[in-house]
């Protein structure tokens, strides 16, 4: 398959009685790229997300994710948000499971969930144990949102979007509202995932550190509306150790020269 | 609860009821008049009537308020969610609630008895009208409520419109009828004493005023008292447990 993960044809998008976010707006990203976006407040960086994820639809353009034109959320995509979107009255283990049980809900009908896709119980037992230890929280499995940490939820979070074997992982500022060293911890344990699972990543953040941490392709968007991307590549990022080398700041200003 | 929302515990309850039984007894001491008998004269009465036509008064009111009770959350959950989740459904429906809720629907009593005549149908109707309208109104809020990053997350796990029904509204709804439904307990014994006071032949609330007190059966007037009050008791802590044991989330403590 040599479609692009990701293909922005002349996007147009406008919120109601607002001024246009994008127009004409073309981006490609290939399989298994890691990319960051990065821009300041009300730049429509979320938006964008938004748009990719299936849950806006453009005002004018299309985009097509794994060669196919985009008109609802996609089954082999994941969107973790900022604010962990999990259920107050469901334990970690039962969050973690939501995902496979909206599928098992559908069936393999191919819109709300993947063709061909059997999810008996002990499968999502199986993926759901796998996905917990995988993020450290097996512990919590019975815990409620309400009792664990910033940090642990969003494990929970990232672990329900694993646990359905995403081939694209969207990211909406998911570690903002978190303390710098937890911040820092899940974004060495994002690229361990990468590494490991091949995903194709897009994670939008306002921090220019997590940027060029993160994401080896950088796309900057500056004030709308957007029409040429503007891209900084950043082949030094995947090394979780990057924050450590010389280069790392010298790519924070370059970045950082860019927004203004 | 107390104010700090621990549980009050049982020894400190029973502990209280001592005293209050004391003060009642004092009381009966010191009044002497038969219109206040001592607590043990009321429970002697109330054990020899239950068997008899006191415990048959304290099953049909029971029972009158269980109905009441499955019949207004079988109308106010889907009424709820549907104005939570409809604003044209919510902007249609708000005059009417606007106007409707604050009037205490008992003063409608005489026309419900009117039309629904003297039986079990127009006292379950009030007492299922009062409830769904409290029940209505937090339902609604509470789907209304519902923060739009969630619904956008579970959306992007594939869900459409029946999934985040049954997923997300449907169990948020659930401590908000329990809710609601603790809190107008007490209004619906009241409603259903009140109902059972006039036009009727049966229920704690005839058996209190018609049957005992109308006659001067002092002791058995406050033994009906009692069966009434261990019925309001009783729903409340039934309703309670199974908000603790549906909802344990409520009260599980945690960092934020």
């Amino acid at each position: 398959m040599n479609a692009p993960m990701i293909e922005v044809r002349s996007l147009t998008f406008a919120y109601p009685h607002q001024p246009p976010l994008f127009a004409d707006f073309s981006w490609r990203v290939e399989r298994e790229q890691a990319w960051a976006v990065i821009g300041p407040s009300g730049c429509g960086k979320s938006t964008l997300l938004y748009l990719l994820a299936g849950l806006r639809k453009p005002t004018g353009g299309q985009v097509r994710i794994g060669g196919q034109p985009l008109t609802r959320p996609r089954p082999h995509t994941g969107l973790i948000l900022q604010d962990y979107g999990l259920l107050p009255w469901a334990t970690v283990a039962q969050n973690v499971a939501l995902g496979l049980r909206v599928r098992r809900f559908y069936g393999p009908d191919g819109r709300h969930a993947p063709e061909g896709e059997r999810l008996p119980e002990e499968e999502i037992a199986r993926r759901v144990d796998f996905w917990m230890e995988r993020l450290g929280i097996a512990a919590l499995r019975d815990q409620y949102p309400a009792q664990i940490s910033g940090g642990q939820r969003q494990r929970t979070a990232i672990a329900r979007t694993l646990a359905m074997n995403p081939d694209l992982l969207l990211m909406d500022e998911p570690f903002s509202s978190l303390d710098a060293l937890t911040r820092e911890d899940l974004e060495r344990l994002t690229l361990e995932l990468r590494a490991e699972t091949g995903l194709t990543t897009v994670v939008v953040t306002h921090n220019i550190e997590e940027a060029v941490y993160l994401g080896r392709r950088i796309l900057i968007l500056h004030h709308p509306p957007h029409r040429q991307p503007f891209i900084v590549e950043n082949p030094e990022a995947g090394d979780p150790d990057y924050r450590q080398r010389s280069g790392f700041q010298a790519r924070c200003n370059r970045v950082r020269d860019l927004l203004v | 609860m107390t104010r700090t929302g621990r549980r009050v515990s049982l020894l400190d309850v029973g502990l209280a009821l001592i005293v209050l039984l004391i003060v009642w007894q004092g009381a009966s001491w010191l009044l002497d008049k038969p219109i206040l008998p001592p607590p043990l004269d009321v429970l002697r009465a109330f054990v020899l009537a239950l068997p008899q036509d006191l415990g048959r008064h304290l099953l049909v009111s029971a029972w009158r308020v269980v109905v009441s009770i499955l019949v207004a959350v079988a109308a106010a959950v889907p009424a709820g969610l549907a104005l939570g989740l409809s604003p044209t459904a919510d902007r249609l429906a708000s005059p009417f609630i606007y106007l409707l809720y604050p009037i205490p629907k008992i003063v409608f009593l005489p026309v419900v008895i009117l039309l629904l005549g003297i039986g079990n149908v127009s006292k379950v109707f009030i007492i299922a009208l009062i409830l769904f309208f409290q029940m209505l109104v937090v339902v609604r809020d509470e789907a209304a409520g519902i923060r739009p990053e969630l619904i956008a997350s579970v959306r992007s796990l594939g869900a459409g419109r029946r999934a985040i029904f049954r997923f997300v509204y449907l169990p948020a709804s659930l401590p908000a009828v329990l809710t609601s439904l603790r809190v107008s307990i007490g209004t619906a014994i009241a409603v259903l004493f009140f109902a059972e006071s006039f036009a009727t032949t049966s229920g704690l609330g005839y058996y209190i005023i018609v049957e005992t007190w109308g006659r001067l059966a002092y002791a058995q007037m406050y033994a009906g008292v009692l069966a009434m009050s261990l019925l309001g008791l009783t729903l409340y802590l039934v309703v309670d447990g199974l908000q603790r044991r549906l909802c344990p989330w409520l009260t599980v403590g945690g960092e934020q």
